[in-house]
């Protein structure tokens, strides 16, 4: 949207200009910033089996819950913020494809 | 993002880099007392013509100079200690953003309410208006004093992502989540550098934040699908 020249001051303008033209709906519904929380199982750098166990878990509360059970629904908020999108792709695709090599 | 001749740490942008800085700073005084007492005495030693032919025991300079350096280890040990256990604490971070590192560009995902994703590349360098090197056609927008959870992975090959005003850096190796966890204090332009190995143009990916207030922050998001 904004030439390398004048980035700054453009931008400015275009954030000024949303500003009063937003929703007021997205304002309050984020108002307050929130993630995926701490997991005490996971408590070190390495978060890889945070994102995958959500995914899987998310998964398994599904088949075993149905479709339409809400709280299963913390699972896919935390493997949507934790896993990278190409990932989840990726399994999602496995999954339709039948090829998931987890056990869900 | 450092100036010409510059030698030391760069201004921080962080609470834990301004602990950071703090330490360094106490410990390289002390470092630099014992450096000019021990080079005085050299000094002294080499350039004097006289000899002592009696020099034996001294049972009291012993102690002293075993004593005394034990004390001033521990006085670089104790801030050591505590500052090594307050970069490990936990955090309960309020947005998690996660950045894969491709050869040779980075890649940012918001997810945690609208999915925003972009990539970021070197802006080609045009004279009189970018840094060179450290430009980008696309920032990364972080909300002030608020507590970050980056997620950093790779796509390709291992890269770094890092921030020195911060202290923050971590490798980026595929099929890996590493989580880094950091706090930017004051609004502006952070700069950093692809920190590892990844080929042809690994000078040319850097990393650009700009700390903006929770609101505009708010504003990008829901303005950027």
């Amino acid at each position: 949207v904004c030439a390398v020249r004048q980035v700054a001051l453009c931008q400015l303008v275009h954030t000024t200009a949303i500003l009063f033209t937003m929703s007021s709906a997205i304002m309050a519904s984020n108002a307050k910033l929130e993630t995926a929380p701490f997991d005490p199982r996971f408590p070190n750098q390495n978060q890889t089996k945070y994102c995958y166990q959500s995914f899987v878990d998310y998964h398994r509360c599904q088949k075993i819950k149905g479709e339409d059970y809400e709280p299963c629904n913390y699972f896919k908020k935390v493997f949507s913020s934790i896993c990278p999108n190409a990932w989840i792709e990726n399994w999602n695709d496995q999954l339709e494809s039948g090829i998931f090599p987890g056990k869900i | 993002m450092p100036t010409w001749g510059c030698l030391g740490l760069q201004d921080s942008a962080s609470p834990l880099m301004e602990q950071l800085t703090y330490f360094h700073d106490h410990t390289m005084f002390i470092l630099i007392l014992i450096t000019t007492l021990v080079g005085y005495i050299l000094i002294n030693s080499t350039l004097n013509s006289l000899i002592n032919r009696f020099l034996l025991e001294n049972q009291e300079i012993e102690i002293i100079w075993t004593v005394l350096p034990a004390i001033i280890l521990i006085f670089i040990a104790m801030p050591s200690l505590r500052l090594l256990y307050l970069l490990d604490e936990t955090n309960n971070s309020s947005i998690t953003i996660k950045t894969i590192g491709h050869q040779w560009y980075w890649s940012y995902e918001y997810s945690d309410f609208l999915d925003v994703e972009f990539d970021s590349f070197m802006a080609p360098y045009s004279i009189d208006s970018n840094l060179r090197l450290l430009d980008v056609d696309n920032r990364i927008p972080i909300p002030l004093n608020t507590q970050i959870r980056l997620i950093i992975s790779a796509a390709d090959v291992i890269h770094s992502w890092t921030i020195p005003s911060l202290g923050v850096k971590a490798d980026a190796i595929p099929g890996r989540l590493n989580q880094v966890s950091f706090l930017v204090n004051r609004p502006g332009l952070f700069y950093g550098q692809c920190s590892e190995i990844c080929g042809a143009n690994h000078s040319f990916m850097p990393i650009l934040i700009e700390s903006i207030s929770v609101d505009s922050f708010l504003n990008w998001v829901s303005s950027n699908p």
